[in-house]
């Protein structure tokens, strides 16, 4: 809980425990199994053929749109809507027809759902007594539970007596007191204001890896998603577009949903002149020449690509930059000084807009640009991604 | 000096004036929006207790209107006479007559209220959870009966109870029974008169406070191991609390007060205060005594009830 503790007691335990996370080791046994879940509301797929594992202590992220079906998959795992089709397995164990209150999973809600007529005592020992334990150990596990989320001192109050962040961590007390082998979360941070949302979020990751229990979390926030997982599942049209580590997903999007979604991006429309052992090199009309990329999927010549390249990996200069390659000439339209770093909207030849984003690495910069400078626009060739789809 | 002091009397009285920010001419618009229902409570309520409550200190007479008046005067004797009579008031509690029927009809308006809950609950919480465009079909079935004229209503029921009535010929037929019941003229028909008149009162309270509640709420019972019928007696039946609450003073209120059912659908042994009232009324034309039993009515009963309401308003912070 402490925000002090040393950056490494942040990782997730599944990283720490064995050299290789466990979803890249052959072999690993998934935790929860979801096997080709799909959910239809009338004509309508809501979850579309979903296949999908996740391992012990993993805090796994469902990042989408609204109506992306990332709900409508949570929903599932805590019983609350049945699949039409597919199954569930958590622990080994079928989930099929089980219902939501015998469930070894607990949820905690996007409006906390908490009980407005208990005191935030109550609501955490809802769960408990309804096992049925002696109210010694209940009361012994609520203040333990209170204590982990600092709230002890509000233990008598009733929910619309704690402001949101209050009510946010008696609702993750709430959930976490049955000791669940998964807990979903809804939104967890949805409710919070900035500067709050990223305290919490540490706190979240630091009690996930205490407690050692398994999150999914759904969550519209890509920036949420990033601090948060160890893996982010991107959701849209009911289907998983992409699975991967959250550097992966934002370096290596393997779609232009991807890449639009997780981020903001420049995509270049073009067509492959020639992919060689290293690089690709791409034709574009849009970026006025060609583009050389490194990291690419196989494609076949004079196949259409995109070509995705982030905002803060051009460099921007007023001077003609050393290198040929991936160098463009563009015209400042707009600049956006945000403090940390400044935006710039660049108008290429082509009529093409490109957005750059610039640390402001010194207070005064040497080079400062003002609107309609000509400028130079560069890039490593490491820097961009092709995309096929 | 006298200007003077004159004067300063006027600056301290204007000056007084100021603070009631009444005249502050600020607060003369929210002063005008409270002054139609104070003026209408005044006029309709007040008023007319005040002279129930006068009626009440006054003696019997045979006269127009048939009672005295609690004033006479002498003016050249030079006396005011003020008469207040407290006999109607003892009279109330030595003859255990009255006792007797303010008991029988708050046991009659408790069942009854009891009933009403029993019955409008499930109601309630069907209409709550179908979906939008049902709800509004069944809500207007529930108001549906108030297009008929109450005492129509009441008749009806007459005819469906009664010796040769439609119920007794109904299970003549079927052979479930072999003599017709006796269902008019008892407390049973009471009962089911006042069920029936006064369920919507119980049902559209009910529904507010059902249809107001979060859905969430029962996912979240549910997913800390609560199964249905647990979730529903420690969340959905608190959570319908205020509504439960309103219903049933909807109904015990008027129950305990009703005349019309009891003389209609009840027996000579039923007795209940507003049958008593409207017996010292018209027929013995005791007036003073007839108002001293709505008087007594009143504060015995309506009073505490509205202090219980005040005092959880105040809790609930509403």
């Amino acid at each position: 809980m402490n925000l002090s503790q040393n950056n490494s007691q942040l990782v997730p335990a599944a990283l720490t425990s064995t050299n290789l996370p466990l979803w890249k080791q052959e072999g690993a046994e998934p935790f929860l199994r979801i096997e080709n879940i799909t959910k239809k509301f009338g004509e309508f797929s809501a979850v579309d053929n979903i296949s999908l594992d996740i391992y012990k202590n993993e805090l796994f992220c469902l990042l989408g749109g609204s109506g992306s079906g990332k709900s409508t998959l949570l929903r599932m795992l805590a019983g609350f809507e049945t699949p039409t089709s597919g199954r569930i397995l958590i622990d080994g164990v079928d989930m099929s027809g089980i219902q939501p209150w015998k469930r070894p999973v607990n949820m905690m809600f996007q409006s906390y759902a908490l009980f407005p007529h208990l005191s935030v005592e109550e609501n955490v020992a809802f769960g408990l007594k309804r096992e049925g334990i002696a109210r010694s150990e209940v009361k012994q596990r609520v203040g333990e539970m209170l204590e982990l989320v600092q709230m002890s001192h509000l233990g008598k109050r009733k929910p619309h007596q704690l402001s949101g962040g209050q009510r946010q961590r008696i609702a993750l007390a709430r959930s976490l007191i049955k000791q669940p082998k998964l807990l979903l979360l809804d939104e967890p941070l949805g409710a919070l204001d900035k500067k709050l949302r990223e305290e919490t979020q540490f706190e979240l990751i630091n009690i996930q890896d205490e407690l050692g229990v398994t999150f999914v979390v759904v969550t519209h926030d890509q920036e949420e998603a990033m601090t948060l997982s160890t893996r982010i599942g991107v959701m849209n049209h009911g289907e998983i577009v992409q699975i991967a580590e959250p550097h992966d997903v934002y370096e290596y999007p393997n779609s232009r949903f991807v890449a639009e979604f997780v981020g903001s991006v420049n995509l270049f429309e073009g067509r492959v002149i020639e992919d060689e052992p290293d690089r690709v090199r791409v034709q574009s009309k849009e970026a006025g020449g060609m583009l050389y990329v490194s990291h690419g999927i196989s494609c076949a010549p004079n196949q259409k690509v995109h070509v995705a390249l982030r905002p803060e990996k051009i460099r921007i200069s007023s001077k003609q930059p050393p290198q040929n390659e991936n160098c463009i000439h563009g015209v400042i339209e707009e600049i956006a000084y945000m403090g940390s770093q400044s935006v710039y909207r660049v108008r290429l030849a082509s009529g093409m807009e490109v957005r750059v984003t610039q640390p402001n690495f010194a207070r005064d910069m040497d080079e400062r640009f003002t609107w309609q400078d000509q400028v130079y626009l560069f890039w490593e060739v490491g820097s961009s991604v092709v995309l096929t789809s | 000096m006298s200007i003077q002091t004159g004067a300063a009397w006027v600056d301290f009285a204007s000056s007084r004036l100021a603070r009631y920010k009444l005249f502050n001419g600020v607060n003369w618009g929210r002063f005008a929006v409270i002054s139609v229902p104070t003026l209408w409570l005044g006029i309709f309520f007040f008023v007319p207790f005040l002279v129930v409550f006068k009626i009440s200190l006054s003696e019997s007479a045979i006269a127009i209107p048939p009672y005295t008046s609690l004033l006479d005067w002498d003016l050249e004797e030079a006396y005011i006479n003020i008469k207040l009579n407290l006999g109607n008031y003892l009279y109330l509690f030595e003859d255990t007559f009255y006792l007797e029927a303010y008991l029988s009809s708050v046991k009659i308006a408790v069942i009854s209220t009891f009933f009403t809950l029993l019955i409008g609950f499930p109601i309630a919480y069907l209409i709550a959870r179908s979906k939008p465009s049902t709800r509004t079909l069944l809500l207007s079935l529930v108001i549906l009966p108030f297009w008929t004229s109450f005492l129509l209503r009441v008749y009806a029921w007459m005819g469906l109870l009664k010796k040769n009535g439609i119920v007794n010929e109904f299970l003549l037929n079927i052979g479930i029974i072999e003599q017709p019941l006796t269902m008019l003229q008892t407390d049973f028909a009471v009962y089911i008169g006042i069920v029936y008149t006064y369920l919507p009162f119980m049902i559209l309270p009910l529904y507010t406070a059902l249809e107001k509640m979060d859905m969430t709420l029962l996912e979240a019972a549910e997913d800390l191991g609560a199964r249905p019928s647990i979730s529903f007696f420690l969340i959905t039946v608190p959570m319908a609390v205020p509504g439960i609450i309103a219903g049933c003073l909807l109904v015990f209120i008027p129950a305990v007060g009703e005349f019309v059912i009891p003389a209609l659908l009840g027996g000579s042994d039923t007795l209940m205060i507003g049958r008593v009232l409207w017996d010292e009324f018209f027929l013995n034309r005791d007036w003073p005594m007839a108002s001293t039993v709505a008087i007594v009515m009143l504060v015995v009963l309506v009073l505490p009830i509205m202090l219980i309401r005040n005092s959880q308003g105040k809790e609930e912070g509403v």
